[in-house]
């Protein structure tokens, strides 16, 4: 038996200098190099990961513009740190703390519960959360106006219903959700009074059978464009355009968040994006930090004059007429003339104004 | 001889197993171009390293131990619970209700809640068991199949009567929390809640019932062999009723451990945790005994754990701790070729 034991413990014991041996040829380490006195920016991503070609892929894409326009350095200077389950939103956002991060991203409002618990753990930490307000003191929360990105596509939407029938698809019925709905539904009245807006939830963000199947209903009762604020729930959404596409019923989908005109393809049912600029977002709130003007206990709201909501960059199937009037009312509520409804309530009134 | 040989073998395979895998999964870093010294010694630090990390790690084993009871404890009786996962999430919610609804001195609601998740499990874990007795359906279909109800159950019942703003439940009452600013405190902030103590217990209470009681001895013996242990007087049905029970309390009050402890609510899961479904490698690593059980689930705790900081100062993916543990499942599963291998070596040749 003790030979046995032997020849085991020799086994590990070559494999542990294999592999050390192994480990010497590597060399330099990723941690060497990092100065103490650069500025150090990090951001922790949601069970989603960088390349969830959404939210957290586009902040990681504000982080590394910002790193690459200060000359940080990758992985040391700026890093993000990506979650495997909702309980490793703590110890993810504890660990970049303790790195001495001078600003900490949650990207999510997922996040929003740990956030506030590290910000009263750590006083002396900067953190940021996107999508949700803390109100920490030393917690910046980022948010968008997307009702006056919304308010772009209504537009858009009400000059290019033929049929003066148009939907949208909800994701849950939240306050965040109505901000989508109430801001496309005031560019539609605006641009087109008589249309008609079916407007329904499927309670879920990711039941791509559940779009699709409420997208059947809406084209069925003769709507040809449906918004979708719905996540993954607006896959199905587009299923539904593209089939109807293939049957040479021609219907479009507005996507959401980031440019979704590859989602449209190869029956190219796309009409355009609301963009939620994250990116913009992240580099713009790292950059205040890094001058020293963190917006530590503010709630940093980006809109139209922020740069911050907007049309996607993919224009081909928006008709010039539609994108006058995009560009007339942009002014107009970078100007302050028209104020775009966020709640089911701003929205009735927002109405009875226009019929005055 | 021969039991020391035996006793010994035990310890070996899932030791060797933990060693190869460690090893195999550091010649993919180097594969990947990663420094696998330097990610091995930030999971160490990353487990090790200071009071919040050994504090997260204890925490991170809490459950897996209970999760691993509850399929040790089925698989002793000759039941395969891939149901620990939904058995879970009903628990979870369960505990989670009573925390919240209900107002009683600490005392009693703590409890209260753990056993209402514990009985939650329970019934969750009992359906698939009458299905086996009674109508000899299998519960490997069956458990896997309530895993999808209870997470769309659980899911539903959230957004229809527990709702609060992020998409989760209001948090529990201070009475029923299994959160100790002390432990915390201890440890630098960490989540260490009570949790680890009641998955202590609830190994010990494997261990008891399953060794020192005569429904302990049935319930061995209706694993074994049935036809035996019918033919020797031994209820087959009720046994395998009664195993999926307490296989499901088990599994159930590991999401206590998540709803009163680690969170002090529930969200809505877009997946499974995965904590049920790692509590099949727990019993299998810690070859379904109690101390080996509590030794793996702090293992893979701090797997899990240290593998934030590898990635957070080594840079290395998570996404590799996942393949070194399923490397050591892997090994622990093929631990026959071990033992061949072993034998080849001590006895040149005979078996």
């Amino acid at each position: 038996m003790k030979k046995r034991t032997g020849v085991l413990l020799s086994l590990a014991l070559a494999a542990g200098t294999l592999l050390s041996a192994c480990g010497k040829d590597e060399g330099g380490g990723s941690n060497e190099g990092g100065k103490k006195d650069a500025f150090k920016v990090a951001m922790v991503t949601d069970t989603g990961g960088v390349d969830d070609k959404s939210f957290n892929q586009s902040a990681w894409e504000g982080l590394q513009k910002f790193g690459k326009d200060n000359h940080l350095k990758k992985g040391t200077d700026f890093k993000y740190l990506q979650s495997t389950s909702a309980s490793d939103y703590a110890p993810n956002l504890n660990s970049l703390v303790r790195e001495k991060f001078d600003l900490v991203y949650g990207i999510g409002f997922l996040m929003a519960e740990d956030i506030k618990k590290v910000a009263k753990q750590q006083p002396n930490a900067h953190l940021a959360l996107v999508d949700m307000v803390v109100p920490e003191k030393n917690v910046a929360s980022i948010t968008f106006k997307e009702h006056e990105g919304s308010f772009l596509v209504g537009l858009i939407a009400g000059m290019q219903t033929k049929s003066n029938k148009v939907g949208f698809v909800g994701g849950v019925d939240s306050e965040l959700i109505k901000k989508f709905e109430n801001g496309f539904k005031a560019g539609v009245k605006t641009a087109n009074p008589k249309a008609e807006i079916f407007v329904q939830y499927a309670g879920d963000f990711n039941k791509a059978e559940k779009g699709q199947a409420i997208a059947n209903t809406f084209y069925g009762k003769g709507a040809d464009i449906i918004y979708h604020a719905a996540g993954g729930t607006g896959k199905g959404v587009f299923t539904e355009a593209k089939n109807r596409s293939k049957n040479g019923k021609k219907v479009w989908v507005i996507g959401v968040d980031r440019d979704q005109y590859e989602e449209g393809l190869p029956e190219d049912v796309t009409l355009t994006s609301m963009v939620k600029r994250v990116d913009t977002a992240v580099d713009q709130v790292s950059r205040d930090t890094k001058d020293g003007k963190f917006p530590g206990g503010k709630v940093v709201e980006f809109g139209l004059n922020e740069d911050g909501v907007g049309i996607a960059p993919h224009k081909q199937n928006v008709t010039k007429e539609a994108l006058a009037k995009v560009d007339e009312y942009k002014k107009k509520i970078q100007d302050g003339s028209v104020t775009v409804p966020k709640t089911d309530k701003e929205f009735k009134k927002f109405e009875a104004d226009m019929k005055k | 001889m021969n039991v020391m040989k035996g006793r010994l073998f035990h310890i070996l395979v899932p030791v060797i197993s933990v060693l190869l895998g460690l090893l195999i999964g550091g010649i993919i870093m180097l594969v990947s171009n990663y420094d696998p010294i330097q990610a091995y010694s930030a999971l160490i630090g990353g487990i090790f390293g200071n009071g919040y990390n050994i504090g997260e790690t204890i925490r991170a084993a809490s459950p897996l131990i209970l999760s691993g009871l509850a399929v040790a404890f089925a698989f002793r009786t000759g039941l395969f619970n891939i149901g620990v996962e939904g058995q879970l999430l009903v628990g979870w919610l369960a505990s989670v209700y009573v925390g919240i609804h209900f107002d009683l001195p600490k005392i009693i609601h703590l409890p209260l809640a753990v056993i209402a998740g514990a009985l939650a499990g329970a019934l969750w874990g009992v359906l698939p068991g009458i299905l086996k007795a009674r109508f000899k359906v299998h519960e490997v279909i069956t458990t896997i199949m309530m895993n999808y109800i209870a997470l769309y159950v659980t899911n539903a019942i959230i957004r229809a009567y527990m709702l609060a703003p992020g998409e989760r439940t209001k948090d529990i009452k201070e009475s029923a929390s299994l959160a100790s600013p002390w432990l915390q405190q201890m440890t630098d902030f960490s989540r260490l809640h009570y949790g680890i103590l009641v998955a202590l217990i609830g190994a010990l209470f494997m261990w008891f019932v399953l060794w020192k009681t005569t429904t302990g001895y049935e319930l061995r013996a209706v694993g074994f062999n049935q036809h035996a242990s019918q033919y020797a007087g031994i209820s087959v049905s009720k046994n395998i009723i009664l195993a999926m029970a307490i296989s499901g309390a088990f599994a159930g009050a590991a999401g206590t451990m998540e709803g009163l402890g680690t969170y002090q609510y529930m969200t809505i899961n877009n997946a499974f945790t995965g904590v049920g479904f790692d509590g099949i490698a727990v019993s299998l690593l810690g070859a379904n005994g109690s101390i080996g059980i509590i030794v793996a689930a702090l293992l893979f705790g701090g797997l899990k754990i240290g593998a934030l900081t590898m990635q957070s100062t080594a840079g290395v993916p998570t996404e590799l701790i996942g393949i070194v543990i399923a490397l050591i499942i892997f090994f622990v599963a093929s631990s026959y070729l071990i033992r061949w291998l072993t034998n080849r070596f001590t006895k040149g040749g005979k078996i």
